[in-house]
Formats: structure tokens, C-alpha cells, sequence
């Protein structure tokens, strides 16, 4: 009797699952629901609707003399990120530093990547895999430190000059070394594109453009970087836009504001002005849509 | 008319007929243990479409990558034109070469792509437009050079990777068995398109080295092949001869059917549409039992068990036969009849006949 029961209950569990999975399988669109609404409600809740809340509290204001937050409509925050001149310098100094290190970087990744592409032995290429992923698993804080402690006036870096006999160097606190600290944290950011990149390449349009009269240096520059364009601008996103919203390292090796200090000060700092820097906080965003659109044209999607 | 782009290069082949374009002398290709070419000889005369026809894993694609350059032999000389290229870059030999994958170039343009030879050696834009304007329109797809690659059939690709390659009238094409990728159809519709085209610029001169693993494709198209085996060439002849004159085992199984027999310490083979199959099992010829039958259509393949051994394929025209006909000809005694004439000496296996 009992084991009777167990089975008809058997029998119909199974068959329900069975009828589940049959409408399953009738509506795929039922199957793409269950896969997409647990991670798309993550995206919603806590990134758009978080996005929003600083949208929308970018026109709020700040009682001056309470210090307490104001709910009324106001463009006020954006007239002052937009007319006083420290801002906008900010601004276009935070800009400038990302386009200078995004610019070094792909300098750098474009041969380093071709090297590990297309020449490296396998054994080889797994050892420069691991010594540009390495960095990446020290934490971001003390990389930035060990350079605080290179750049520095008894660093290490003048003390190997004065060893070879070259003049000393006065880069510690300066855009130079904020620039040198930028392009080595993010530059693993820039190789890994530019290498899937040229990875994918097949060999037989480098012997293509040799059989047909092409030496190295041409082939190069015709064949190797248009189709490393696409590597380059998917890595460009990466650097531009993680020095566009850096605090710590100009905080740390520098001695200028970039956006992410003024914004910081402004939500913890003395100022606490939650509104202008959520205000101020849209500068970066309203960039960064910019440079996607671009990279999209120049299919940059396709390559990461 | 391919001859107002194309430089003059008549006199070489017209003035000395017998001028060879290319030379491999003893040339050897190892890739760690593995021979890939060993010690190869060949001649390729001015203006031929000579074939390189083997196997897969043959030596016959690297023979062609030693001709372009991109490998360097281990031992032995690759000579164009009677000027020693061995240790030239492809970049610096007069030779082109039609990829297997086309290897067009993705981000370009198929005028771009085809004018590329022409513009990394800075011929002047003019005349590189009217180069490749005739070119296009020597290979029929005069409408397609504002195109991307990707926007072509794969026939169509595979005309613009041939058209890259004649606009730069090389003194040798190589093509890499320039057709496997596309399906029967096309492919038979090409291999006519070529020889066409073949036609059109060879008042230029330009000598095709073809590679293919198709023995049908190397009996229609050249006009002499090498028949490559485990890094040697077995034979080199025209197609007739290799065909009918099959020097070794190898060859006469590669190109058509195997067809050997032995008898009285001879060995030789006869091929398929050469034999008489004698039905009624009584007359004269070699008494047998029909193994197997295979309707084709056209043709119905007998093969045919002999009584004193061995066995031969049959090709017989299904002029009256039906297919049920044929078929349940299965199992039945037939007699074979050839002509002494159209049997052929076998070499062994590493001697002679």
C-alpha cells in the first residue's frame, strides 16, 4: 500500500515536471524570463534606480545656513559646476589625465600584445599572461603606495639615478607621476583586449599582405592596426573610464583635485553638499556616454 | 585585353618556349620529426597550370608555401626564373599567392583589398584604379568594389582573392586549393571560371601552380601534374599519362580506382572503364563472381571477385541497364576481358618492376 502510494506520488511528480518542462520548451521566451529576472532585478534595484536617485538629487540644494537638504527644483547645482571656473578646470583636468593615460597605454599594449599574440611560444605567452594579471590580484592601495615610495625624493627611482650619475627627478606629487601612476594600474586593462584582438587574426592575412609585397613596418600599420582598433577602443573604455573616476591615486600621489576628490569631499567631507556632488557626479557619466557611442561606431563591442 | 594592365612579360614565354618559371632542386622541409618535403625535384614550365595533387598531409601545401616563401627549406634551392629565390622574403619574389581562405582582408574594401599589392608597392592612384577596374572585370564581378568582404558569396570571395593576386601580373600564381571551400556545384562552375581566366592572362604568361587533393579536379584543369605521396612526388606527367600510365601503386589508386592484379610474378593494373564484363559467365576472359554493385546513375560500379584472386572494379554505362537490373546482378558469375594494351607495369613498393 505504501509503496503503491510512494509511487503514484513518484508518477506525478515526475509528470509534472514533465508537463514543465514541455511548456518550457513550447515558450522559449518563458525559459529566457527565469534565466534574465533574477540578475536583470539586481540591475534594476540596485544600479538604475540607484542612478536615478543621484539624477534626481542633483536638483535638489542645501540649506546654507541649517545644512539640511531642500527637496525644491533647482538647476542651481549646474549653473555653478558650469560657470565657476575651479570646476570646469576640474573637470577638464580629470578629462585630459584620462585621454593622456588612455593614449600611453594603448602605446604600450599594442607591441606587448603583439608580442604575446602572434611571436611568444605558448609557454612563454603564459608566463606574460601571468605577470600582467599578477598586479591585479595585489590590492589596488598598496600598488599605489610602492609607487608613493619609488616617485618620492629618497625614492627608489632617484636613488638608482644617482647611481648611474643622472640628475635627480622631482616628480613625486605631480600630474607627471599621476600620470605614470594611471597608465601602470590600468594598463593590464588595455593588453587583454588588444591581445583577443590580435589573437583572432588568422595567420594568412599576415602571409597575404607579405605575398603580396608588403614588408613588416607596412603590414603593420595596414593590417595589424586597423584590426587592432577595435582591442584598442575596448580597452580605452577601461582606462578612460576608471581614471575619470579615480580619487585615490591623485588623493595619493598627486596635488590636484580630479572629479573624484571634489565629489568625495562633497559626501563626506566638510562641505556635504550631497546634491552638487551628484551634480557633479554626472560630468563623468555624460563622458563616458559620449565615448561609447564613439566606440560602438568603431566596434569596440565586437572586440571584448 | 588583360594585356593593357598587365605588364609585358610575352617575350619571356613566347621567345623561349620552354623557359622554366619555377625550379625546386632537392628540396627538403622537416617540422621536428616530421618529413614534410623530402628532397623534391620539379619543373614548372613558362605559362603552364601545372598541378601539385596528393593526399591530405602530402607535402603538397608546403611545396607551394617553399614557392612563396613563407617557409625556408632545410635543404635544396627554390629557383624563379632561373634566379636562386631561397633565401628571399615572399615580399621580394614575383610570385602570388590565392589563399585557401581567401585571407581577404576584413576591414577593407574589395577595390582596397585588391589594389593592395599595387599600393604597398606605390603604384600611382590612377593607375591603380584602372588596374583594378580591368581586373574586376576579367574575373565578371565588375559591381562589387565598394563591398566589404563579409557582404560576398563564398564563390564571389573567392574571385576577388584570385583577382588580388593577378592584378599584381606575378610571373607565378600559386593557388592553394583555392576551391575547397565551396560546394560541388560551384566548385566545377570555378575550376571552368579559372581555366577561362587562365586563358584570358596567359598572353601575359602567368604560370599556375594549383594544389588540390581532388584527382578530378587535377585530370580536367592542368596541363601536367605531380602526384605527391608522404613528401615525395611519385610522378609527374600530363594528365593523360598519369591517368593511364599510372607509374606507381600509389598513383593508380590516388587518381581513379585501384585496379591491381598479380599474375605470374607481374603486377599491373587495368583501369575500370577498360575492362568487358561478360555477363553469361562463358566465353573467353577471367572467370569471377559479381561482389558488390553500386548504381550511379550515369554508370553502375561492378566489382568483380576472380576466381584466381583478387579483385577488380568495373565501370559499365547504364545504357540499357536499369538500376534493379543491375542490382540484382549480385553474386553472379561473369567472365572479364581486357586488351594487353591497356594494362600497365607497376613499380613495388620501393623497387622496381
Amino acid at each position: 500500500m505504501a509503496s503503491q502510494a510512494y509511487e503514484a506520488g513518484r508518477r506525478t511528480s515526475s509528470t509534472a515536471r514533465r508537463r514543465l518542462s514541455a511548456a518550457l520548451w513550447r515558450r522559449p521566451w518563458l525559459r529566457a524570463l527565469g534565466l534574465l529576472v533574477p540578475p536583470l532585478g539586481w540591475m534594476v534595484i540596485f544600479y538604475l534606480a540607484a542612478l536615478a536617485v543621484l539624477f534626481v538629487s542633483a536638483f535638489w540644494s542645501i540649506d546654507s545656513f541649517t545644512g539640511k537638504l531642500t527637496h525644491a527644483w533647482t538647476w542651481a547645482n549646474f549653473h555653478t559646476l558650469v560657470s565657476d571656473p575651479t570646476y570646469r578646470q576640474i573637470a577638464f583636468r580629470t578629462i585630459w589625465m584620462a585621454a593622456a593615460v588612455t593614449a600611453t597605454d594603448a602605446v604600450i599594449a599594442l607591441p606587448f600584445a603583439y608580442f604575446m599574440a602572434r611571436i611568444a611560444s605558448p609557454r612563454l605567452r603564459t608566463t606574460l599572461f601571468v605577470l600582467v594579471l599578477l598586479p591585479l590580484w595585489s590590492s589596488y592601495l598598496a600598488r599605489i603606495y610602492a609607487w608613493r615610495l619609488i616617485l618620492n625624493h629618497d625614492g627608489a627611482l632617484n636613488w638608482s639615478l644617482a647611481k648611474i650619475g643622472l640628475p635627480q627627478q622631482g616628480w613625486a606629487f605631480t600630474s607627471v607621476a599621476m600620470w605614470i601612476v594611471f597608465s601602470y594600474i590600468w594598463l593590464p586593462f588595455m593588453i587583454l583586449p588588444v591581445y583577443a584582438a590580435l589573437e583572432r587574426i588568422p595567420d594568412s592575412y599576415f602571409e597575404a599582405s607579405r605575398d603580396l609585397g608588403a614588408r613588416g613596418w607596412t603590414t603593420f600599420r595596414r593590417v595589424v592596426v586597423p584590426l587592432a582598433l577595435p582591442g584598442i577602443v575596448a580597452g580605452s573604455i577601461f582606462t578612460f573610464s576608471l581614471t575619470l573616476g579615480d580619487y585615490i591615486t591623485p588623493s595619493l600621489v598627486g596635488n590636484v583635485d580630479f572629479i573624484g576628490n571634489v565629489i568625495y569631499r562633497n559626501v563626506l567631507g566638510l562641505t556635504n553638499n550631497l546634491p552638487f556632488a551628484a551634480a557633479y557626479a554626472t560630468v563623468p557619466l555624460v563622458v563616458m556616454a559620449l565615448y561609447l557611442a564613439v566606440a560602438k561606431r568603431l566596434g569596440a563591442f565586437e572586440a571584448l | 585585353m588583360a594585356t593593357q594592365t598587365l605588364p609585358e612579360r610575352r617575350s619571356v614565354s613566347a621567345t623561349i618556349p620552354s623557359a622554366v618559371d619555377v625550379r625546386l632542386l632537392g628540396v627538403r622541409k622537416t617540422y621536428g620529426d616530421v618529413v614534410a618535403v623530402d628532397r623534391v625535384d620539379l619543373e614548372v614550365e613558362a605559362g603552364e597550370f601545372f598541378t601539385l595533387l596528393g593526399p591530405s598531409g602530402s607535402g603538397k601545401t608546403t611545396t607551394l608555401r617553399l614557392i612563396a616563401g613563407f617557409e625556408r627549406p632545410d635543404e635544396g634551392r627554390v629557383e624563379l626564373s632561373g634566379v636562386d629565390v631561397t633565401s628571399r622574403a615572399p615580399y621580394e619574389r614575383d610570385v602570388n599567392t590565392v589563399f585557401q581562405d581567401y585571407a581577404l582582408f576584413p576591414h577593407m574594401t574589395v577595390a582596397d583589398n585588391v589594389a593592395y599589392g599595387l599600393r604597398v608597392k606605390n603604384v600611382p592612384r590612377a593607375e591603380r584604379r584602372q588596374r583594378v577596374h580591368e581586373i574586376l572585370r576579367v574575373i565578371r564581378l565588375p559591381d562589387v568594389g565598394d563591398r566589404k568582404p563579409i557582404q560576398l558569396s563564398g564563390g564571389q570571395r573567392q574571385r576577388i582573392a584570385l583577382a588580388r593576386a593577378l592584378v599584381n601580373a606575378p610571373k607565378v600564381l600559386l593557388l592553394d586549393e583555392p576551391l575547397g571551400a565551396l560546394d560541388l556545384k560551384l566548385r566545377q562552375e570555378m575550376q571552368t571560371e579559372l581555366k577561362r581566366i587562365q586563358r584570358e592572362v596567359s598572353e601575359v604568361g602567368i604560370t599556375f601552380v594549383y594544389v588540390t587533393h581532388d584527382q578530378e579536379e587535377a585530370l580536367t584543369m592542368s596541363d601536367r601534374l605531380a602526384v605527391f605521396n608522404e613528401g615525395r612526388i611519385e610522378q609527374i606527367g600530363t594528365p593523360a599519362d598519369v591517368y593511364e600510365h599510372p607509374a606507381t601503386e600509389f598513383v593508380a589508386g590516388f587518381v581513379g580506382v585501384s585496379n591491381v592484379l598479380e599474375r605470374d610474378g607481374r603486377r599491373f593494373t587495368v583501369r575500370p572503364e577498360k575492362i568487358q564484363m561478360h555477363l553469361d559467365g562463358t566465353g573467353a576472359g577471367e572467370p569471377g563472381r559479381i561482389r558488390d554493385v553500386v548504381y550511379v546513375g550515369m554508370f553502375t560500379r561492378y566489382v568483380v571477385e576472380l576466381d584466381s584472386g583478387g579483385e577488380l572494379t568495373v565501370v559499365k554505362q547504364n545504357l540499357e541497364t536499369s538500376s534493379t537490373d543491375a542490382l540484382e546482378s549480385r553474386g553472379r558469375p561473369v567472365r572479364l576481358e581486357w586488351r594487353p594494351e591497356h594494362t600497365f607495369d607497376m613499380e613495388r613498393p620501393g623497387g622496381q618492376a
